[in-house]
């Protein structure tokens, strides 16, 4: 992985230096808070609804244990013992002080992390595949060009304060597991006729009030065009996009209210005008930053171990994890391993410092030190042999990190919602807990097999419920909270936006409207290969909606 | 009204700016041109030569547009002054100066809230490493 | 105007810690609700707030928020956002003010609203 030169480090500590003076100029009166604002968001510090936030960046979600063990030490030293991972490879402490910030950036600091441009109106921390450098599907590596991504945007001097906030994904695999289709720029890595290597550049995708599915702007940018291409791209959108209102300043509705065809015009013609030379990176320095991704050693092994069929053949609950958590590995007799951060009952994505520090010994031991956190809010061991998988499993059951329910229904993701976030409209915590409780039983989960619950406590969309199979959106109405459910959505290339069902749900009747829509599944899919959106496709909203909205016939 | 230089604060000169629409008839050489944030500089390409100084405003801090005008101005060729005008705040002196600025104009309050060592202190600061790598 | 006002409080959150307080009589600030300044009309939530803005150097964003009164006229939040700052995250009732403050944890359903 990739590894700070005597340019990053003396970058990022001297960052932490810049913001502990931003903090004690804001003190002093130096800065008004307007002021400051975009200064500590820009540093990844929020003020919510009852502490201030710090969103650490973990970089296209990539990181070692030595990084892990420092973000469970943060969290006891600065904070309240554990972290939530996000939807865009955060990592979230919800508690510390003001005046500890600098200290933990200067932490952070020490094990090449920092929490720069994951808030304000600039270009956000760069996403990946959270298979990156391991996925049996993968054409290359997408880490590199994240990096490479990550460099050019940090404290871009012309791109800072965009009318709103600018995320970018980028995917090496045909199956997308970086929503690339819902960033304001996705990358699908690819090769073109000739074989040479390149990107899809896709723009104005995202989620939030309007969502839309982004627009292929390139079917094929070499790859030496990628940074001036972004550039003249984030041009046009710091000139062009709309200032006047929040809710429409994303350059979706920009691409939207300009039309995919005249906006790529206009790229195009700033691009053409673009000295490439002088923004792209020499080749040595790509070559440099390709060079630290380069696989580990990886062992020659058979692909099928017989230590792995022996412990499943002797602990069926074993045999259950190992089918539903893990995925398959480009190198003959390894796989990777999701790490469940979703035992039921347990807030989506917490990580307690005890399991951070757990997982982190596991990278060390038995994943080439190494370590992904995924979109979906969980951790991944991504180079673990197949013979370790017994031991790595038992480890993480001690640890109550061994929930199997990769992709099943209790592995929801939810943002952090009015129990924490200051923007949040309703809870979506303690409704993703009800769920989970409901379809507690792992033999019933995975009979139900692929099924996406996502939820969000705002139209801000953290929670991604527009590309959830079922998605599920806490507004207020008339002083109670009101949950919107949105079926069909799809987060994979195959990106679509989830259809409204109808009028929402109290608090309390959620739970029961998402038993009743499940048992409708079961009962009307094909076979049990057939996935819930699947099913749908075929049927329609139709016989959903009854089911959802079938309390009478419940309660009779 | 203060402006900040490289040299520190300067009382700023008393200068009558023509609107972009009246460069055209506007004979005299060495024009100071007043730009709002909206302004395609693509407009100003023709008139370049006639032109000492442009004053791009900046109507909030966080209304980065100016930054993106100055860079187009300077790469249609444009050698005289760039001035930020409005509102910017000193964290942002080393951005407007890497768009191709020269000078800020500020208000009263605002220089005595940051005084010169704030803004000479944000030019100091370290480079991102691709702008060093960019740079060298 | 008395008829529809609501009685308000200022909140907001403090500069160097960031927890929610609450602005006294004396405007100060407190993180005790129970203690918090009280406007019955217009012109005195106009006037508390008033006191609030520019005391940027000890806390961030005040705000007039709704309450209703008990029997003792104490002041309780009326809108279940207030009453979430009041305790902490309902998800964990061992953070935040109702961690420190046990009669915060009464089931949110008691108070109305949810
Ligand atoms: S979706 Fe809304 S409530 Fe949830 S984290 Fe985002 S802004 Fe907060």
């Amino acid at each position: 992985m990739y590894r700070y030169d005597e340019f990053d480090a003396a970058y990022v500590k001297n960052r932490v230096k810049n913001f502990r003076e931003q903090v004690n100029r804001r003190i002093d009166g130096s800065l008004t808070e307007d002021e400051f604002k975009p200064l500590r968001l820009m540093n990844g510090l929020y003020l919510q609804l009852h502490a201030y936030m710090l969103r650490v960046a973990i970089p296209y979600g990539t990181l070692n244990s030595r990084q892990m063990r420092t973000l469970a030490m943060i969290a006891t030293k600065y904070d309240k013992g554990y972290g939530h991972l996000t939807t865009r490879q955060n990592i979230q402490y919800n508690w510390p002080a003001l005046k500890d910030v600098p200290d933990i950036l200067d932490d952070l600091a020490d094990v090449e992390m920092h929490a720069i441009q994951t808030s304000g109106n600039c270009i956000r921390n760069v996403t990946a595949d959270h298979f990156a450098g391991a996925a049996a599907d993968e054409i290359e590596d997408p880490r590199p060009t994240a990096e490479i991504v990550r460099q050019w945007s940090t404290e871009h001097p012309e791109f800072l304060y965009l009318p709103r906030k600018f995320k970018v994904a980028v995917t090496g695999s045909p199956n997308d597991r970086a929503v690339t289709k819902a960033h304001d720029i996705g990358l699908r890595m690819l090769r073109n006729n000739a074989g040479e290597p390149g990107y899809e550049v896709i723009v104005g995708g995202g989620l939030g009030r309007s969502p839309f599915v982004g627009k292929v702007v390139r079917d094929f940018l070499p790859k030496a065009d990628l940074l001036p291409y972004l550039e003249a791209i984030l041009r046009v959108y710091n000139l062009q996009g709309r200032r006047d209102n929040k809710y429409k300043a994303r350059i979706k509705i920009l691409v939207h209210e300009t039309g995919t065809d005249e906006l790529r015009a206009m790229i195009e013609e700033e691009f053409a005008k673009m000295d490439g030379p002088s923004i792209a990176l020499d080749p040595s320095e790509i070559e440099r930053i390709e060079n630290y991704f380069a696989p580990p050693q990886f062992s020659d092994l058979p692909a099928e171990s017989v230590a792995l069929s022996a412990a499943k053949a002797a602990d069926a609950e074993f045999a259950t994890w190992v089918d539903v958590n893990t995925d398959a590995h480009k190198q003959s007799g390894y796989t990777i391993v999701t790490v469940s951060a979703k035992a039921i009952g347990e807030a989506p994505g917490d990580l307690t410092t005890a399991q951070m520090n757990v997982i982190a010994d596991l990278a060390e031991q038995y994943s080439h030190d190494e370590l992904r956190i995924s979109h979906e809010q969980n951790a991944i061991l991504p180079h673990v042999k197949l013979d370790d998988l017994p031991a790595v499993h038992a480890a993480l059951v001690e640890a109550g990190l061994a929930t199997a329910n990769a992709n099943l229904i209790s592995d929801i993701i939810a943002c952090p919602g009015l129990d924490y976030c200051a923007l949040a409209t309703a809870r979506s915590i303690p409704v993703a807990q009800d769920i989970q409780r409901r379809f507690s039983d792992p033999v019933r989960a995975k009979a139900i097999g692929e099924f996406k619950i996502k939820i969000s406590g705002c139209i801000n969309a953290c929670g991604h419920h527009h590309v959830g199979h079922v998605g599920i959106l806490g507004l207020e109405k008339a002083g109670i909270e009101n949950y919107q459910i949105t079926l069909g959505g799809d987060h994979t290339e195959t990106t679509a936006i989830g259809d409204r069902a109808g009028p929402g749900f109290s608090f309390e009747q959620v739970g029961p409207a998402i038993e009743r829509l499940v048992d409708a599944y079961i009962s009307l899919r094909a076979d049990e290969s057939e996935r819930f959106i699947d099913t749908y496709r075929r049927l329609g909203l139709e016989p959903f909606k009854a089911a959802l909205y079938n309390e009478e016939k419940e309660a009779a | 009204m203060p402006l900040v230089t490289k040299q520190g604060f300067q009382p700023t000169p008393e200068i009558t700016y023509v609107l972009v629409e009246e460069i055209g008839a506007a004979n005299q050489a060495s024009l100071a041109v007043s730009v709002p944030s909206d302004t395609d500089a693509a407009v100003l390409a023709p008139h370049l030569e006639k032109i000492a100084l442009i004053g791009i405003d900046f109507p909030s801090f966080a209304d980065g547009r100016g930054f993106s005008i100055a860079l187009r101005l300077r790469r249609l060729g444009f050698e005289g002054e760039l001035r930020a005008r409005g509102y910017l705040i000193s964290d942002q002196y080393p951005h407007a100066m890497a768009c191709g600025f020269d000078t800020v104009e500020i208000d009263d309050e605002m220089a005595e809230r940051q005084p010169y060592e704030q803004w000479k202190a944000a030019t100091e600061k370290v480079l991102p490493p691709y702008r060093v790598k960019r740079a060298g | 105007m008395a008829k529809l006002f609501k009685p308000k409080i200022i909140s907001a959150n403090d500069l160097l810690a960031g927890d929610v307080v609450y602005m006294n009589s004396g405007y100060g600030w407190t993180r005790k609700l129970a203690e918090a300044a009280i406007a019955h009309d217009e012109n005195a939530a106009d006037a508390l707030l008033e006191k609030a803005e520019p005391q940027q150097d000890k806390v961030v964003g005040p705000y007039l928020a709704d309450v209703a009164l008990d029997d003792d006229g104490r002041p309780f939040p009326t809108h279940f956002r207030e009453k979430f700052r009041t305790r902490g995250p309902s998800n964990r009732v061992d953070l935040g003010k109702q961690a420190t403050n046990p009669e915060r944890r009464e089931p949110l359903a008691a108070s109305g609203g949810i």
